[in-house]
């Protein structure tokens, strides 16, 4: 390699040394990509906590009909600056956090390809997270109380041009997605390049634990649908404020071009979103059933799959619009083309149980509760695939609880899996299994009874994004069932906020194989020095642990 | 445990042999590039002939041929600039860079001056109509490009002029080099469809 | 019936499938969402019921799906548990089969297959249906926050109240709505008539209609367009031949000009009032608010946010924020007197 880096084998903290100060200026001068994980997740748990408090106070104003506990332009700016923080600022940076950990670790490596591109792709995004927030303050600029955007995640056109959207609240909308997607670019290219360049010895590409593969797809995706909202968001800030024309529909702009470059961006993020969640329960439904992942080329295939049908399928979003006939069916095949592979991963993962030995960590019951949850969201996502279903079912709330049983019910409950499952090796201790538990139990309860009961209110006609509803349509004693899981949810989060600075200090200490795992991973110290192997490993399958603790039947014989 | 990696490492049974980290890097930002330039494309594509009012692009716009023959030599000159620094030939590449960088230069000169005639001279901006909308918006977008390859080849002209460009820079000149050879791509598919297809 | 065969390809038992028959699940469904006026599964017109037909197949597929993969799923969960005693430390590593996988890939393309031919037909029944020759055919024009009506060949222009006339079921005459937009986006939802169609600007897009039953059906917009989304509410009232004769004759008069309140018509004609509304024969002639001409035949005002009554009529005139907050009418600010009057002027607007 060109770069040479002088590896210095201290371990210690400098905080121990030099106080608080210099452990700071650690911490916001890193370029290790351990640490540089943690401050993506740290950051991605805070927005977390806010864009689920705005939710919370969005359920609270749900709860009854016509009620007047919030006004409509806070309500309105509540559910975009929710959506936008969840997805730009909670969801991509944990995951992104969890692959910069992660991926150097798993294929052997030192550190990223480019550390210091790690260290500013992490900032950028980060700035882009509090700019949007700055819009509480300066929304209308400076002249005046300012406020949030108001537009809704997906800030169609032409709600958002200068006419409908006077002030700055929707540039700051625009910016700080914009400054995101610079991070997320950043980010990608370092995994691809990492993982194409940096695996040690013997780690051919089909050697590769899955969660390799899949942050690979996930980067290739990244490359080719985030450039698309950056492109539309130039545009509209074109349209805002050099006065051109892209969607302005008094001087022949159109309105669906917005929305077809939005969601050729959309469509995929979400796939960005869940194809973690993927690689996450690929390492660790294994692990705690004793059993190799079930098919490991054909997940390969279906994760590659996956990542290109779904550049195809973006205007099922847009059923509704208009398109004509010979569109919808197209979008309508392609949709449902896609919950094949997604089927087939599902398959193996139960397969993978099948036989297996189970063990009901924490960690797997998230993982087990993602399986199910994920098997639900995806035949409400068949439903909602078929354009005359969609009719009826689109814009309503039963779109709202179908992308919120993938993106909680999955994404989420993976997360909190993975958090159990490598906290150990990240912090040297173990989360308390007893706080999990209660974590675990309250967050299903509380899940279910806001996401499963979610679906009525949209079967009997209540659309999304409305501050309030008529008492006369039936609504009502849904929205209450549903309003009440929220506070489970919330009491489950702060509970498990509360596992992880706890065990921070008293945790029992993990070692560096806790769970008798067997990717390179476990084969470091707990939490791994900053050079991670004193010693570049070499690998002749895909589990190299399992070869050393099983040398009468190492995977490299079955492969 | 320091014993499991120690275990594990031992030496392969062949030889291992990875891309190289800068090509790779370069080659997926020229994909999301491209996929940013596509986008403005398929915009321009999409409103060709739906202008309401304002100039139309055969009232205004001609064939660009001296500038697209300097920008397209350019990725001539700098593919021989990073073959003649590979063989250490380092004086030899200093000028083919800087050959490189006038003739990018000279495009960007006669893109300045095509956007002087048609502000000045036929009122067209980009809020004027929707074709003034996309052209200035495409365009624009490539010759923004071409400013911060420029950027980066002046740097390295200058660090070849002053002496301290060898042969071991080879490799990162090729990483640039592969920048441009895209940004000249790109001008062959606007020019295709803005001065060709768009009239 | 379609979804007899899918349940018999997924081995369903004939006892089974008997019990969960389509019609009788049809039947439960209609009695819990009967419940709410605005259910998807209380079809009143063609292109709703379609949709409901296709939306049981749909949803008795995925339920198959759900209990054949769910069951295997909480299966494997039990009869795998690790148990206290279980000697085996790691079971047999089984690394994949390739004949599994091909059956696991064949089958659900297979039920993808079924649910896209089911899809497209439904599709193309509805969306590419040409013109029919004699419908009524009403222009929907979305604002920001209630509905223009223009029915081009009757000469009316109303707002926030649609009438159409019931269908003959002998002679189906459907109403023909093309849709479009003056701001930003909207959609035009009622769940019993239809699915939803966006009325965007600088865009038409056309649905049809063909109730048989008289009635009031209610919907709202349903693609967020600005503050007031959630009171941009829709009433479509579905008339008798003969109501709906009526309804058209009244619509097509000059609007009432009782002397007894020509003191607020003066105030009506001198204010802001006239720049945004329209009363026919009068010199109001504005088109950015609904026209006003029989705005007192209406049961509803603000896009059906709150009854038309005297109270609320004048509320809303004098200020809107209090009704509708984030309306795009102005508070007029108009002394006691003036605001008095034109409330009694347009309550005479029948």
């Amino acid at each position: 390699m060109a770069t040479s880096t002088r590896v210095t084998g201290h371990i210690e903290n400098p905080a121990a040394h030099h106080g608080a100060l210099a452990a700071l200026t650690d911490w916001v001068t890193t370029v290790d990509h351990k640490k540089i994980g943690i401050l993506y997740m740290s950051s991605a748990l805070v927005f977390l906590l806010v864009a689920g408090f705005e939710a919370l106070l969005m359920r609270v104003q749900l709860m009854i009909p016509n009620a007047h506990y919030i006004e409509p332009e806070t309500f309105n700016r509540l559910f975009t600056m929710h959506g936008t923080t969840m997805v730009f600022f909670a969801g991509m940076p944990m995951l992104f956090g969890f692959g910069n950990y992660l991926v150097p670790l798993m294929i052997g490596a030192r550190d990223m390809a480019f550390p210091r591109l790690n260290a500013f792709s992490f900032w950028i995004s980060f700035f882009g997270g509090v700019l949007l927030y700055f819009s509480y303050f300066a929304g209308s600029g400076l002249y005046g109380a300012g406020s949030a955007p108001d537009v809704g995640w997906f800030a169609y056109a032409p709600l958002t041009s200068r006419v409908f959207s006077p002030g700055h609240s929707t540039d700051y909308w625009t910016l700080s997605i914009l400054l995101s997607g610079i991070g997320t670019i950043g980010t990608a290219v370092n995994i691809v390049a990492t993982t194409l360049c940096m695996r040690c010895p013997g780690m051919k590409l089909s050697r590769m634990p899955l969660l390799v593969w899949l942050y690979l797809v996930v980067s290739a995706l990244v490359f080719v649908t985030i450039s698309p909202l950056t492109a539309a968001q130039i545009m509209l800030c074109l349209d805002r404020y050099l006065g051109a024309h892209f969607f302005d529909t008094q001087a022949g702009g159109s309105a669906v071009l917005w929305m077809h470059f939005f969601w050729v961006f959309g469509h995929p993020e979400v796939y960005i979103l869940v194809l973690p969640a993927f690689a996450f329960a690929n390492e660790i439904i294994p692990v705690f059933s004793r059993k190799a992942i079930f098919g490991y080329p054909a997940m390969v295939a279906a994760s590659v799959g996956i990542g290109f049908i779904s550049l195809s399928v973006w205007a099922h979003h847009m059923f509704t619009v208009g398109m004509g006939p010979g569109p919808n069916a197209f979008f309508t095949f392609a949709t449902m083309v896609i919950a094949v592979p997604t089927g087939i991963k599902i398959f193996n993962w139960l397969a993978t149980l099948w036989g297996g030995n189970i063990h009901f960590t924490v960690a797997m019951m998230f993982a087990l509760g993602f399986l199910f949850q994920f098997l639900i969201a995806g035949l409400t996502g068949v439903m909602l695939a078929s354009s005359p279903f969609d009719w009826q079912l689109g814009n309503s709330y039963f779109v709202v609880a179908h992308f919120h049983y993938v993106l909680v019910g999955a994404i989420v409950f993976m997360i909190f899996s993975a958090f159990y499952y490598w906290y150990p090796k990240m912090t040297g201790r173990m989360l308390s299994e007893r706080l999990g538990k209660w974590h675990f139990w309250l967050f299903v309860i509380g899940f279910h009874l806001t996401f499963d009961f979610m679906h009525v209110p949209g079967l009997l006609g209540m659309p999304r994004r409305i501050y309030t509803y008529e008492a006369d349509r039936g609504w009502a004693i849904w929205n209450m069932i549903v309003s009440s899981g929220a506070i489970f949810q919330a009491v489950a989060t702060l509970l498990f906020a509360w596992n992880m600075v706890r065990s921070y200090f008293k945790g029992e200490i993990a070692g560096p194989d806790p769970w008798d795992a067997w990717t390179l991973e476990w084969a470091t110290n707990s939490p791994p020095p900053s050079y991670n192997f004193a010693v570049t490993p070499t690998v002749e399958s895909r589990r190299p642990l399992w070869d050393r603790k099983h040398p009468e039947e190492p995977d490299a014989q079955f492969e | 445990m320091t014993t499991n990696a120690a275990a594990i490492a031992h030496a392969p049974a062949e030889e291992w042999k990875l891309p190289s980290r800068g090509i790779v890097a370069m080659a997926c930002v020229i994909l999301a590039e491209s996929a940013i330039f596509i986008i403005f494309v398929v915009a321009y594509l999409y409103y060709i002939g739906k202008s309401l009012t304002g100039p139309q692009p055969k009232d205004v716009l001609e064939l660009p041929i001296f500038s697209t023959v300097c920008l397209l030599s350019s990725s001539i000159t700098v593919h021989f600039a990073v073959h003649t620094l590979q063989h250490a030939k380092a004086r030899a590449a200093v000028a083919w860079l800087a050959a490189t960088v006038v003739l990018g230069a000279t495009f960007l000169g006669c893109t300045a001056q095509e956007w002087y005639q048609l502000i000045y001279h036929h009122g067209l901006t980009i809020s004027t109509n929707l074709f003034g909308t996309t052209f200035y918006s495409l365009v624009g977008l490539h010759a923004s490009h071409v400013i911060l390859g420029l950027l980066m080849l002046s740097i390295v002209l200058l660090f070849g002029l002053t002496g301290h460009l060898h042969q071991r820079h080879a490799e990162r000149l090729e990483v640039i080099s592969l920048y441009w050879h895209f940004v000249d791509a790109v001008w062959v598919v606007v020019f295709t469809v803005v001065y060709v297809l768009g009239r | 019936m379609l979804s007899c065969l899918a349940f018999q390809a997924l081995g369903v038992p004939a006892a089974a499938s008997v019990l969960v028959h389509p019609a009788r699940i049809a039947g439960a469904l209609a009695v819990l969402f009967d419940q709410s006026s605005t259910s998807i599964f209380a079809p009143q017109a063609a292109p709703a019921r379609s949709v409901y037909g296709l939306s049981l197949l749909v949803l008795g597929i995925c339920a198959g799906i759900f209990l054949v993969v769910g069951g295997l799923l909480a299966y494997a969960v039990v009869r795998y548990r690790h148990r206290r005693g279980y000697s085996v430390r790691e079971p047999a590593q089984i690394y994949g089969s390739n004949q599994i996988e091909l059956s696991w890939t064949v089958i659900p393309i297979l039920i993808v297959v079924v649910l896209f031919l089911a899809s497209a037909r439904v599709i193309f029944v509805n969306q590419s249906v040409p013109k029919p020759a004699s419908t009524i055919d009403v222009t929907v024009i979305g604002h920001q926050y209630w509905w223009e009506y223009r029915y081009p060949k009757l000469g009316i222009v109303t707002a926030n109240e649609l009438h159409i006339p019931a269908v003959d079921p002998k002679h189906p005459v459907p109403a023909y709505l093309t849709l479009t937009s003056a701001d930003s986006d909207h959609s035009f939802w009622v769940p019993r008539l239809a699915g939803k169609m966006d009325a965007i600007p600088n865009k038409t897009n056309t649905l049809w209609i063909d109730p048989q039953q008289p009635g009031l059906y209610l919907g709202q917009c349903a693609q967020y367009c600005g503050v007031q989304h959630a009171k941009m509410l829709l009433r479509v009232y579905v008339d008798t031949p003969q109501q709906f004769q009526a309804w058209v004759a009244a619509q097509q008069k000059t609007a009432v000009q009782d002397p007894a309140v020509a003191q607020g018509r003066a105030v009506f004609e001198s204010n802001a009032c006239a720049n945004c509304h329209t009363v026919s024969g009068t010199s109001a002639h504005g088109v950015f608010g609904p026209d006003l001409s029989h705005v007192a035949g209406r049961d509803t005002i603000a896009s059906g946010a709150v009854v038309n009554n005297t109270a609320n009529l004048r509320a809303f005139i004098s200020d809107p924020a209090t009704l509708k907050p984030g309306a795009l009418m102005p508070a007029m600010h108009l002394n006691d007197r003036d605001l008095d009057a034109v409330t009694k002027y347009l309550s005479t607007l029948r």
